[in-house]
């Protein structure tokens, strides 16, 4: 879902789709939906991100990321960081959603579902390497903030859940 | 609305972040399992994740040289205005649990006052924070559920975490004179007015964990005017090292 009042040059898309999440290589940060607005304004395009989580150490990394992809197009640019609005997992694409499937880490549910799966021990987070449901959360909080670790009980693989933020 | 009122209060909210994060940070490798270990972690770099964006603010206000890492790094004892609770060391895992929970029903319950802060940058910290806040909330909780009403030793741990820390509880509603006056401009949060709700939401979930409330009346408080417990100064010396062993140096 693409969120409103994200503001993006059409002739900057295909730059930035080509700079990607660190701590998930295989998600462009355009799929992610941490790229609010970039604009050229009198030859310097102002870009505004926004982290997952607050303390998201990678924040620092994407933004000399853009700011490289940016200038071996020939772009001068300033990068700022904003915190309103706040960043919700509605903004990763269907796109971005299919990645992380194919990474190994299971996209986030619907609000209710989320809170079912982390909260209630129900079995409704799709394990991403068989697919089966019969999964169990081992931790509330996995590698990153963003994630949770959960246990496949069919195929007994371990695999991060990206938890719902909203 | 006076600058310094502001800084100020923007230190009294962040300190509490940085500190209590803090002492979670120090279980990084040393947790009682690795998920929980990962969990402590994961909530502190939460927490200083708010901490930066404060201080930046703060940083910004004040002016001068003044960075998000000298305001960190480079203050004294005394000019650290985080409530007593937050800087309790890491005993157990069910001190440190308890301890944080404690502090996050009330982090809660102010970031959802802030939200609706005058002061734009504030609110927007606060909506932010608050989306990460309530899952501490939940997991800090939940162990006070599973150990309070586990065994008989995890319940006698968790009970004497929730006896010695309760005399710090109080002075989370503490208002300050620059947070009164930042109030009545509709910027600051008047925490007092969290006090009943606080003491009900912990009422519940302790009595849900089996566990008793305690009744001493007797209140520890000072931390918000500076004044901190013996267990200040060693945090601070441990968190500071690197920057007074070697000024300005960088990551």
């Amino acid at each position: 879902m693409i969120a409103t009042n994200q503001h993006i040059d059409e002739n900057l898309i295909p730059i930035l789709e080509k700079v990607s999440d660190p701590e998930i290589p295989v998600l462009s940060i355009m799929d992610m939906g941490v790229v609010r607005s970039a604009i050229l304004v009198n030859g310097i395009v102002e870009v505004s991100i926004t982290p997952t989580y607050s303390g998201c150490p990678a924040m620092d990394v994407i933004g000399d990321d853009i700011a490289k992809a940016l200038k071996e197009n020939g772009y001068e640019s300033k990068v700022k960081l904003i915190l309103v609005p706040a960043w919700t997992t509605d903004w990763i694409t269907e796109r971005g959603r299919e990645a992380l499937r194919k990474y190994g880490i299971a996209p986030p549910l619907n609000p209710d579902a989320d809170k079912d799966a982390l909260l209630g021990d129900k079995r409704i987070v799709k394990c991403t390497n068989c697919n089966s449901t019969n999964t169990k959360l081992v931790s509330q909080f996995g590698s990153t903030a963003c994630k949770a670790l959960f246990k496949c009980e069919d195929c007994l693989e371990p695999f991060d859940y990206f938890k719902c933020l909203k | 609305m006076k600058k310094t009122n502001l800084y100020n209060y923007i230190l009294e909210l962040a300190d509490n972040c940085l500190i209590a994060g803090q002492r979670l940070g120090e279980l990084c490798g040393h947790g009682p399992s690795l998920e929980t270990d990962i969990a402590c972690t994961n909530i502190s770099l939460d927490l200083f994740g708010q901490t930066r964006s404060y201080f930046q603010y703060a940083a910004d206000i004040k002016g001068e040289d003044a960075t998000e890492d000298s305001i960190a790094f480079l203050r004294f004892e005394r000019e650290y205005k985080n409530v007593l609770l937050v800087e309790q060391p890491n005993r157990d895992f069910a001190y440190t649990l308890a301890r944080q929970y404690l502090f996050d029903v009330y982090h809660l319950l102010l970031l959802e006052k802030l939200q609706f802060s005058q002061d734009l940058t504030l609110s927007a910290i606060a909506k932010k924070s608050i989306k990460e806040v309530s899952y501490h909330v939940r997991f800090t909780g939940d162990w006070i559920k599973r150990l309070g009403d586990g065994t008989e030793e995890s319940h006698a741990k968790m009970q004497e975490a929730i006896d010695g820390l309760w005399t710090y509880t109080n002075e989370l509603f503490e208002v300050t004179e620059e947070a009164k006056t930042l109030a009545e401009e509709g910027i600051a949060v008047d925490v007092s007015t969290l006090k009943k709700t606080y003491y009900e939401k912990v009422t519940a979930l302790l009595t849900e964990a089996t566990l008793t409330i305690p009744e001493s009346k007797y209140f520890q408080k000072g931390g918000k005017a500076g004044i901190h417990t013996e267990h200040m100064g060693y945090l601070l010396a441990d968190m500071q090292y690197m920057q007074r062993a070697y000024p300005n140096m960088k990551w």
